[in-house]
């Protein structure tokens, strides 16, 4: 018998005019599960992963975390309210960053924190401190963005994220953006967070890290999810076509 | 050229200049307030406001400055707006620079990466915190030069307020020309007068742009 | 006072008559201001020196006073020099010119711009130096160029309103006499301003539509 899901994703669906990006989806991770979203462009991964946290609204289905559905139906300004409280607590990460600029290292992670769980500046300190020893950056507290390399970027913008103490985090193709030898880097931030059992939902093109750190994988095309199971499965003995064929292109432009 | 003449009129225009930069300064701080309530109106969710903001930019823009300030300041008194002409001109150049100020304010803070948005409202900030600590900062980074061309034309833009008595450097220079039949040198003076207000305004707004330069 | 708008009617011909003064000005000096800036364009990029810095004294000048200053240069100037010109041709000249400048900016950066690997590329092909500035380096400049000089056209349009300061009977001036008859300024100008506007829309649609056929044209 399985626990309750943590992230319940039910019937999700979502269509551009005539086009379906989407169509009938269902997920379930467990609490602490690390969970890999694979598969060529335009399948609907990336679309998937942001109607989690409601940054793409599904066009029907639901989104559930823990007891709380993420999209339900409520008034705009209920609604909006309702919303930035979910966020809260679902952490993403993207493919280019979206760091802040005008901030500090500093600022891009106390930031929300401040505004949004009223900390005192001592305690925003801490904060700041802690998060970017998690991500091994402590010395660039006080740099500005511009002044960091790409991987270190996105450990500052999981540093942000992990901020704000989230139930799940969300990654979008965190290193596709970065030159080869900065992916390291980041792979290895991500690969703590799954000993420390963070539930984690991961966009990526790099099979190898998938098949190393995730619990299930799962291959998506044209809007429906192909096939999945746990990363042996998908990567040794594909059972689907088009599951097979993506893979073998991928190791073959790999080369 | 006749440059006795140039130096005896030259305090004449001088004391005409601080009337232009009163009325650059004036009608620009008016502009700007008119340029970010524009451009708050034309970004709300409100279908109403969006509309308002966009006819104000439209009209404003779509007709020219002098009957604006014709409108303004014959008209005005027929629908009980009583103002010398002074007010008139700093009142009418500023709510028309305003319309041309909104325009440039929408678009830097259009221009500011939808990353931003994402990456804040991801972290569960409000539409109105991202605007005000992620969104604005870095389009008032973005708004510093193209406001300064703003100005630029803005300060050139006084001189239509010679055209209702204003006594203002063209208005001078007008005047001068009329009595002294001199027009090159009238032209020269008052010109030179108007490119070093022109020049020093461009090296504020320099100044201003390096400093808020992103690091 | 109060507002009467019943005393449009009987000059609607005086604002109408106005309203053709003003698109002509308009058009007369657009077309004076586009030949001379690609003439001060040629001028400031490949003119001998002795021509080049004086030219570019008088931009600079000219961009950096008023229109209205230069206006009254103008037509008091032609005086003093002997040339009785009529007020419409003062003012087509002074806005030409005052146009013709920025418009020159514009040509400048857009011959600029395009790339030299371009003319590089057309030569390689066995162009004609010539040719290549016909064939290859004119059509990339004239699209780059388009849009910015539409955009003066607009700001030319109004400014045109100008020249009734120098006794130019266009729209401005027009609606200015009715309002010495009917001591009505507030209804005339309004209607003024109207003319203006519809006239400004009909430009930005002219304008629209030359932009798309060459940006079509590729």
């Amino acid at each position: 018998m399985t626990a309750k899901p943590f992230v319940d994703i039910r019937h999700a669906a979502k269509s551009y005019g005539t086009l379906e990006v989407l169509k009938d989806i269902n997920l379930q991770v467990q609490k602490g599960q690390i969970v890999a979203i694979i598969g060529p462009s335009g399948s609907g991964k990336s679309t998937l992963l942001r109607a989690i946290n409601d940054l793409d609204p599904l066009t029907s289905g639901e989104i559930w975390l823990e007891d709380k559905q993420v999209n339900k139906s409520l008034p705009p300004r209920q609604y909006e309210k309702h919303i930035n409280q979910v966020r809260q607590e679902i952490g993403m990460v993207f493919q280019h960053f979206n760091l802040f600029p005008h901030l500090t290292v500093h600022g891009n992670i106390t930031l929300a924190p401040k505004m949004l769980k009223g900390i005192s500046d001592k305690e925003a300190d801490d904060l700041a401190k802690d998060q970017l020893a998690r991500v091994g950056l402590l010395d660039r507290i006080d740099y500005y963005p511009s002044q960091l390399s790409g991987g270190q970027k996105q450990r500052v913008a999981i540093a942000r994220a992990l901020a704000m103490a989230p139930k799940v985090m969300l990654f979008d193709e965190a290193t596709s953006a970065l030159d080869p030898e900065l992916v390291e880097e980041v792979n290895l931030v991500m690969k703590k967070l799954a000993e420390e059992h963070m539930t984690m939902i991961i966009v990526t093109h790099e099979m190898g890290f998938a098949q190393d750190v995730c619990d299930r994988v799962l291959f998506m095309d044209q809007g429906i999810v192909v096939e999945e199971g746990p990363p042996e499965k998908i990567f040794r003995n594909p059972e689907n076509e088009r599951t097979q064929n993506f893979l073998r292109k991928h190791l073959q432009s790999q080369k | 050229m006749d440059f006795d003449l140039i130096f005896r009129v030259y305090p004449y225009f001088l004391q005409a200049a601080l009337v232009t930069i009163q009325l650059a300064v004036y009608s620009t701080a008016l502009g700007l307030i008119c340029g970010a309530l524009g451009a708050a109106a034309r970004l709300s969710r409100s279908k109403a406001l969006r509309f308002v903001g966009a006819a104000y930019v439209s009209v404003f823009r779509g007709t020219p400055a002098l009957i604006q300030l014709f409108i303004l300041y014959f008209g005005g008194p027929q629908i009980g707006i009583q103002l010398d002409a002074f007010e008139a001109g700093v009142i009418g150049l500023g709510v028309n620079i305003g319309a041309y100020m909104t325009e440039t304010m929408r678009g830097a803070i259009i221009s500011v990466d939808a990353g931003q948005n994402e990456a804040s409202r991801t972290l569960g900030m409000s539409r109105w915190q991202t605007m005000n600590k992620v969104i604005l900062p870095q389009a008032f980074r973005l708004m510093i030069r193209p406001l300064g061309v703003n100005i630029n034309a803005q300060i050139k833009g006084t001189a239509l307020v010679a055209a209702i008595s204003v006594v203002e450097l063209t208005y001078t220079a007008q005047r001068y020309i009329g009595s002294t039949y001199k027009p090159f040198e009238m032209f020269f003076l008052a010109g030179i007068i108007y490119m070093a207000i022109i020049y020093v305004t461009g090296l504020g707004i320099s100044w201003l742009d390096r400093r808020a330069a992103i690091r | 006072m109060g507002l009467d708008f019943t005393v449009l009617p009987e000059f609607l011909d005086t604002l109408l008559l106005g309203s053709l003064w003003t698109i002509g000005i308009t058009l007369s000096a657009a077309i004076l201001s586009f030949f001379g800036g690609i003439l001060f364009a040629v001028i400031a990029l490949y003119a001998p020196a002795v021509v080049r810095y004086p030219f570019r004294l008088f931009a600079w000048l000219f961009m950096g006073t008023p229109l209205l200053l230069q206006l009254f240069l103008i037509y008091f100037g032609l005086i003093q020099i002997g040339v009785d010109l009529p007020a419409f041709v003062a003012g087509v000249i002074g806005l030409g010119l005052h146009f013709a400048v920025y418009n020159s900016d514009i040509i400048q950066a857009g011959i600029l711009a395009v790339d030299k690997g371009q003319f590089e590329g057309a030569r390689t092909l066995g162009l004609s130096n010539w040719q290549s500035i016909r064939k290859i380096i004119v059509p990339q400049a004239v699209r780059a160029v388009v849009p910015p000089i539409g955009n003066n056209m607009i700001a030319l349009l109004k400014d045109s309103a100008l020249v009734s300061v120098i006794g130019v009977t266009e729209l401005t001036l027009s609606a200015q006499l009715a309002i010495s008859k009917t001591f009505r300024p507030f209804e005339f100008y309004l209607a003024a301003a109207a003319c203006y506007y519809v006239i400004n829309l009909l430009l930005e649609a002219g304008l629209r539509r030359i932009e798309r056929r060459i940006q079509a044209a590729r």
